[in-house]
């Protein structure tokens, strides 16, 4: 019994920990990332004895203290008790939407076997949509207890986009849920594990023999699907090309234009986890989540009939170590995305979001519908 | 006393606190928001009762949408502190407060509670199970639901695009 609560309570603590962490170098990324994009130096003020690390003391250290040090400043017409709880609001769903997330398949030591994964719960993915839907109230309750027009209009569009998006986000994954036939997430990187070729009837000798020996990742089932589920993700995070609800040239900072010091930190991080949780999700629905390709519990084995047996901690270090790696992908292409394209107007926001995302994620749904029904 | 009556206690002192913070508070976005908290903890209720899907759609429904579009309104209205409303609504309101009151008292007073209230089958409240019923027992009236709605996007929209000649 306790030691099960202390297994329980060691997932919880290293997701917590490996999240915030990579939150912090994903900071860090992004400002060395985009000077070398921009063919600038980038942060390098900072150092310890003269030591800059490429920048990392600068934002791993300098800045994080600079925050915590600042005056907190409340709007003095604003609401003070709300002006303090929406930080706490926008990082909070980040942060719990890892406890569905698989970072590895199952465990064993001894006669224990542990689920490498914080809570298993049966409706996975409804979770994940909740989570997130509760997201927005940090920037709209953030917005309104400023007190200021700026941030009102920040908090006003964030709220539309992100329902908006939700939507389609919601709808993008159906498909992926109808292919797999299941909400856990764990059981969708298992089903994972398999050949294409084990989805197709007998009677499809040419689509077999041809694809047939990719690994069947949701890449290769749901391509739509991901474009559908990275563009409203990307949309969800609130970030360039979707920034609008921060859009610093037309409404200065938007809904955290009026905050400082360490409330703006927990915006800042918050919008970091969620990068780090848009990219498991896309790591974990469509490219095969700890799955290594042809990688099964007892070692490698490849199509072509050749296998290589490993030892158990291995497998699950490889496996465990591969979600690690696409998730780390996902948040560097992410970053990326940020610093190549140029801000969208407000209205082909909207456009995108309801007559480009939501009708082609139902016909999505409709096409895997017709193709569950062929190849049955 | 269990921990899963001690857990229960707690959510309920909590509910009924943030459920009276909706009526009394002055600042309506602080009602909102006490509402807000209120469902959330209404779906930790349900998820303790073996209920985890009803739970949670009870926050992607009501506190994630529902509730996100409250704001909305409140926010572009920008309603000042409400006055005290007395007369008609009032006496309107305490009427329907105290049916309901009786009609809960007569509830609880029948009602023996089960001996064993988690006596729930492994797929009770699943999404398999409810998905079952759904689509085989009522899908007449989920069918009936689901173009309800429709007719009220449709109707919002031609509302909201009619021209003012």
């Amino acid at each position: 019994m306790i030691v099960d609560i202390g297994i329980i309570a060691l997932k919880a603590f290293l997701v917590l920990f490996m999240v915030l962490n990579l939150a912090g170098v994903l900071g860090w990324i992004e400002r060395k990332g985009s000077a070398l994009m921009q063919d600038r130096i980038g942060a390098n003020r900072a150092s310890i004895l003269g030591f800059a690390g490429m920048g990392l003391i600068n934002t791993l250290v300098a800045d994080p203290i600079k925050f915590l040090t600042k005056e907190d400043f409340i709007p003095p017409r604003g609401d003070k008790f709300l002006h303090t709880l929406a930080p706490c609001m926008a990082l909070f769903p980040a942060l719990v939407t890892f406890a569905v997330i698989p970072f590895g398949d199952t465990l064993q030591i001894g006669e224990r076997v542990i689920n490498l994964q914080v809570a298993n719960l049966n409706i996975g993915i409804l979770y994940v949509f909740a989570m997130g839907s509760l997201g927005v109230y940090g920037i709209v309750i953030g917005a309104w207890a400023s007190n200021n027009k700026f941030s009102l209009l920040g908090g006003v569009r964030g709220s539309a986009q992100m329902i908006s998006y939700e939507v389609a986000m919601g709808l993008s994954v159906i498909g992926i849920l109808m292919v797999y036939g299941t909400l856990e997430l764990q059981e969708i990187a298992r089903g994972q594990g398999t050949l294409i070729r084990e989805f197709l009837p007998e009677s499809w000798r040419f689509l077999k023999s041809a694809i047939g020996w990719l690994p069947a990742w949701g890449i290769f089932l749901q391509p739509l699907a991901f474009l559908l589920f990275f563009t409203a993700a990307v949309a969800e995070t609130k970030r360039v090309p979707f920034d609008l609800p921060e859009g610093e040239s037309e409404i200065v900072a938007g809904y955290h234009v009026e905050y400082s010091g360490g409330k703006f930190l927990m915006f800042f991080a918050g919008e970091f986890a969620e990068i780090v949780t848009a990219a498991a999700l896309m790591t974990t629905l469509f490219f095969g989540g700890w799955q290594v390709p042809y990688l099964l519990r007892d070692g490698f084995h490849f199509p072509w009939g050749a296998s290589w047996l490993l030892p158990h901690l291995a497998v699950v270090l490889l496996q465990v170590g591969a979600f690690a790696v696409k998730v780390v992908f996902f948040c560097w292409l992410q970053i990326l995305l940020r610093w190549s394209v140029p801000r969208f107007r407000y209205d082909q926001v909207m456009r995108l979001g309801w007559k480009m995302l939501l009708p082609l994620a139902l016909f999505n749904v409709i096409v895997t519908a017709l193709v569950i029904v062929a190849v049955q | 006393m269990t921990s899963s009556m001690m857990i229960f206690y707690l959510l309920a002192a909590l509910l009924v606190l943030s459920s009276l913070m909706v009526v009394f508070q002055r600042n309506v976005v602080h009602c909102a928001m006490a509402l807000v908290a209120a469902l959330f903890l209404i779906a930790i209720l349900f998820v303790t009762l073996q209920a985890a899907m009803v739970g949670v759609l009870q926050i992607l429904v009501y506190a994630g949408a529902i509730m996100v579009l409250f704001l909305f309104v409140i926010m572009l209205l920008n309603p000042t502190a409400l006055e005290p409303r007395r007369g008609l609504s009032w006496g309107f309101g305490m009427l329907v407060a105290l049916l309901l009151a009786g009609a809960l008292a007569a509830l609880v007073s029948h009602n023996e509670a089960p001996a064993d209230p988690f006596a729930a089958t492994e797929l009770f409240g699943a999404p398999e199970s409810l998905a079952k019923s759904l689509f085989t027992d009522f899908v007449l009236p989920f069918e009936i639901a689901s173009v309800l709605l429709l007719i009220a996007i449709v109707g919002a929209v031609v509302l909201a695009k009619r021209e003012h000649n």
